[in-house]
């Protein structure tokens, strides 16, 4: 029935591919602008997430230059970035724009649009065997959201205040009071109105993503055979169209806050630099905490899923074997998704939270180790007994496991409370979340671009560049975020423009001087990466094998080059999991292969 | 742009030039070689490359460990006793999950090094057995339970009512420093306001130190209401001052944290400890100092070491010079530092120095709210 409604759906799809050109005349701005093919959104996604990945990367580049050297000016950068490093230095104000938005791009615009947004779109109709989303329409308008969104943050690096710049999570009253912080005026407001229009993107993404999972998968494809990619970016979809919405009210009170007068968010506040207390009285600013929170911690799993699903593919493919724990996985992606909701205030142990209230959350913020834990023991014995191939995707979907591993401990420090008390807001939280989810994330995400590039594009990417991107990001993720646990442990805080007043601190002068070299020479590293991508676009070599990774699941059995619909003639059925690897002296079985009977069973 | 930079420039990119030469080729190369033997060859050297990163990860472990210790506050005793639980606390974490790392990562490495294709071998079809994945259900959970028992405990101890016998100070933040008030001679901190703040005239914290009654004005200057305030009799012999905490050597100490504008966060890393300051709602935080700062001084070997307080919670631009001050110190010492204080009244109305508090009536220093919406 499902594939009824996508036939009757897209008549114009339907049939060989000789019919479906000559149903759908397609021009240059059908095809590549505003096309409702998921395949060229999935790539529009990526192409700006790279776009947004080199921003934001550059951002902290910056500011590291700033802490890396405090006491050094860079005349040449005030010859490229005019305002933004007067006399060759970053300002204060600069500073904390440089890290805002660079928290807020890299979660929100890469690794939340960049990552399932490329994916999802990619992965979900060609894996699940449906043609195309089930409503194209709202997938194409889902990305020109994302990108309307990314136009407004632009250009509020441009306005005379300058952008926002109180930290990525924007706590009132300094993101609501203009007389606080210069961000705070007209960057604030920019800052909003671009998040509103990526939460509608997110929310119009997701519901197509369920929606599809749920009604439009081939026959024979029932839920316990879908592949995992699917199954996370299923869990990914859900965790976002539940929880963004609440960080959406969050937002539109502290919209009110700022320009209706109200006082959700503000009380009791005296404004040194203007000298006036102001009228609010009554508000609680604890109440955006909640409210931000309860989306911040489902958007770690959002942007975590989707890389679990892809290491859990690329794992299985290239290590010749089944996924261990197939079912295991499932529900400990669902135990994740559950949890996800209801350990928010573990990052607010240390506002004044009810201690017992906090003892509840430390023990339900613990209790998602264990499907993380089930999930790591599984991958490993994935590559137990294994017959692995190192293709750049496999060497990323390690790298992956290894960067979860060390963020993911690090976690059972700060979700313990007495723990947090003292490394809430160090560096120790900078490590752990840019080792769980920035690096490993990544790590993810070159594991997916890696494997399926030459779905999306017909090419091969270059191996060589590949290896040297791989083990120089590796090394340089942990030579920049392992030694930061250490400033943590000296309970060095984040966000500070220069220790050099600070007696406790600033022993650290020369480690931050070696971390802004290593983040340096490690942004850099990234763009042979993207040269690889951009340039096997036009010249990679070629693919001449429909299945180059020999592998099982339903993307593999389109044309190296799939038109919009994906399948030129009916679509495959489905007639067994996707893991049948090395299985009865076979190494590897399609899922469109129906079962032997004389087949070993598992 | 300098020579420097432009040089720079041309290093990076001529390097990026080479790589990609060499990439190119490479790629030729295996075509000509024939893809399977160059897929062997560059599959040999990544796994062999799993176990250099394995092997020279470890010692990296060790090695920054050794260079960066001393440098941690973990060599050092906690300089208070909730400190040393959470010190406690602190080294079983590290163990249980250390022992998890090491085993981990040793795993993941040496499997993908161990067991690289071979086109000899197959691999072995294994999709699941349910008693390995009890077993690593249960082991964590039991492990997790162990941490969260311990840091339950631990939590409730710190997050726990103060001692009656608490020594107690108020401090406030606001953009960019702290504000600290002691509560006097009657041990009650008077009542505030915060629309009666007056900094010109020495009233940083807006005690109510005279009845008056407050237009209040809406965003638009539009009147809304007034409120009248009652001077508070407790409020005449605070003691405000912006220099430092001073605290007593192993008499527990709480502190009241309020916020003057922002979000601000007391960080005190040699107590390990900290708490938000929240404008509106007042929080607390509770602990005794075990060494005072001429102690500390020796025992980190550092002649100039201060107990800071370090603003923790992003507050604005001047957000890392928002430095604060505590210093412990002796029961006698404190005495005499007691003694030499002047309330914030007096400091702020030099004239009627010799009437001391102009008592209003005196019932109303009792009065429960000092404040009367009207």
């Amino acid at each position: 029935m499902s594939n009824d409604v996508a036939l009757h759906g897209h008549p114009e799809v339907v049939g060989s591919h000789e019919a479906h050109a000559h149903h759908h005349k397609e021009t240059f701005i059908t095809k590549y602008v505003f096309s409702q093919d998921h395949k060229m959104i999935a790539k529009q996604f990526l192409i700006t997430g790279m776009v947004w990945a080199v921003i934001g990367g550059l951002m902290s580049v910056l500011f590291r230059l700033q802490l890396g050297f405090p006491d050094e000016s860079f005349p040449w950068l005030e010859d490229v970035l005019g305002r933004w490093a007067k006399g060759g230095k970053i300002s204060a104000e600069n500073y904390y724009a440089l890290i805002t938005m660079h928290g807020t791009v890299l979660v929100f615009f890469v690794l939340t649009g960049g990552l399932s947004g490329t994916f999802a779109n990619f992965l979900i109709p060609l894996q699940i065997g449906a043609r195309d989303m089930a409503s194209p329409m709202m997938n194409m308008l889902s990305y020109w959201f994302f990108f309307g969104g990314s136009i407004v943050m632009i250009s509020s690096l441009f306005v005379q205040t300058g952008p926002f710049s109180g930290g990525w999570t924007a706590y009132p009253p300094l993101s609501a009071l203009g007389d606080a912080s210069p961000g705070s005026k007209v960057g604030m407001d920019l800052w909003i109105i671009s998040m509103a229009m990526f939460i509608i993107s997110q929310l119009l993404a997701g519901l197509n993503y369920i929606s599809t999972v749920l009604n439009m998968r081939t026959k024979g494809m029932s839920m316990n055979r879908l592949p995992l990619t699917v199954w996370a970016l299923f869990f990914t979809a859900v965790l976002g169209v539940l929880s963004f919405p609440v960080l959406l009210s969050g937002v539109v009170l502290l919209i009110f806050d700022r320009h209706a007068g109200s006082s959700f968010y503000l009380s009791d506040i005296f404004i040194a630099s203007t000298n006036t207390a102001l009228p609010n009285e009554g508000g609680s600013a604890i109440l955006y905490q909640h409210l931000f929170w309860f989306l911040g911690h489902p958007e770690v799993y959002i942007i975590l899923l989707p890389a679990m699903g892809i290491a859990s593919e690329v794992l299985s493919v290239n290590a010749r074997k089944p996924i261990f724990g197939y079912f295991a996985m499932i529900i400990s992606m669902f135990a994740i998704t559950v949890l996800a909701f209801l350990v928010w205030a573990h990052h607010m142990f240390v506002t004044g939270l009810n201690p017992f209230l906090g003892s509840v959350f430390v023990l339900l913020t613990l209790m998602i180790a264990v499907p993380s834990a089930i999930k790591v023991f599984n991958w490993l014995t994935t590559l137990f007994k294994a017959n692995i191939r190192f293709t750049p995707a496999m060497l990323c979907a390690i790298g992956f496991v290894s960067l979860f591993i060390s963020g993911g401990l690090t976690g059972i420090f700060l979700g313990n409370s007495t723990l947090d008390i003292h490394l809430h807001d160090t560096y120790f939280v900078i490590a752990h979340f840019h080792i769980v989810m920035g690096v490993s994330a990544f790590f993810g995400m070159f594991a997916g671009v890696y494997h399926w590039f030459p779905k999306m594009y017909g090419r091969y990417m270059n191996n060589t560049l590949a290896y040297i991107h791989f083990w120089g990001t590796i090394i340089g993720a942990y030579l920049i975020f392992w030694p930061m646990h250490y400033e943590g442990f000296a309970g060095m805080p984040r966000r500070y423009l220069d220790y050099g007043i600070w007696e406790s601190f600033k022993q650290f002068a020369e480690l931050n001087k070696f971390i802004s070299i290593v983040a340096i020479i490690t942004f850099a590293l990234q763009f042979l990466f993207l040269f690889n991508f951009f340039y096997s676009i036009f010249k990679g070599r070629k693919v001449k094998d429909q299945n180059p990774w020999k592998a099982n699941t339903l993307e593999w059995t389109t044309p190296i080059n799939p038109g919009h619909g994906n399948w030129p003639g009916e679509i495959p059925e489905v007639h067994r999991w996707a893991y049948d690897y090395s299985k009865d002296g076979r190494d590897f079985i399609p899922q469109t292969e129906p079962i032997d009977p004389n087949e070993s069973k598992h | 742009m300098t020579t420097t930079g432009l040089f720079l420039i041309a290093i990076l990119a001529l390097g990026f030039l080479i790589t990609f030469q060499i990439a190119k080729a490479s790629e030729y190369v295996s075509v000509l070689k024939g893809e399977k033997k160059s897929f062997e060859q560059s599959n040999k050297i990544n796994a062999f490359l799993m176990i250099v990163f394995l092997v020279l990860g470890l010692i990296g472990v060790w090695w920054c460990n050794e260079l960066l210790y001393d440098k941690t506050l973990l060599r050092f005793p906690s300089a208070s006793d909730h400190g040393e639980d959470i010190d406690r606390m602190l080294i079983i974490t590290i163990a249980i999950t250390g022992i998890v790392f090491f085993i981990t990562q040793i795993l993941l490495f040496w499997f993908s090094y161990k067991y690289q294709y071979n086109p000899k071998r197959s691999a072995f079809y294994y999709p699941h057995n349910n008693k390995l994945e009890v077993l690593w259900t249960s082991v964590p959970a039991i492990s997790l339970c162990v941490l969260v028992g311990f840091g339950l405990v631990y939590w409730t101890k710190i997050t726990g009512d103060a001692p009656e016998e608490s020594l107690q100070v108020e401090i406030t933040g606001k953009q960019f420093g702290w504000i600290y008030r002691y509560p006097g001679k009657d041990n009650t901190f008077g009542k505030k306001y915060y629309r009666n703040i007056d900094e010109a005239n020495g009233n940083q914290l807006g005690l109510i130190w005279k009845d008056s009654v407050i237009n209040k004005l809406d965003r638009k200057g539009h009147p809304a209401g007034s409120v009248e305030l009652t001077a508070d009799q407790a409020s005449f012999d605070d003691i405000v001052t912006n220099d430092a905490i001073y605290l007593i050597k192993d008499r527990p100490a709480k502190l009241i944290i309020n916020s003057r504008d922002v979000v601000h966060s007391v960080g005190l890393p040699h107590f390990r400890l900290k708490m938000d300051a929240v404008p509106g709602t007042p929080t607390t935080l509770w602990f005794t100092p075990k060494y005072t700062t001429e102690e500390m001084k020796k025992i980190t070997n550092n002649p100039r070491f201060e107990y800071e307080i370090a603003c923790d919670q992003m507050c604005g631009n001047g957000h890392y010079s928002m430095k604060g001050l505590i210093k412990v110190v002796t029961a006698e010492e404190y005495i005499l530092w007691q003694a030499k204080q002047v309330p914030a009244y007096v400091q702020a109305h030099p004239a009627d120095d010799s009437q001391a508090a102009p008592a209003p009536a005196a019932a109303d220093s009792t009065a429960p709210a000092a404040v009367a919406s009207k």
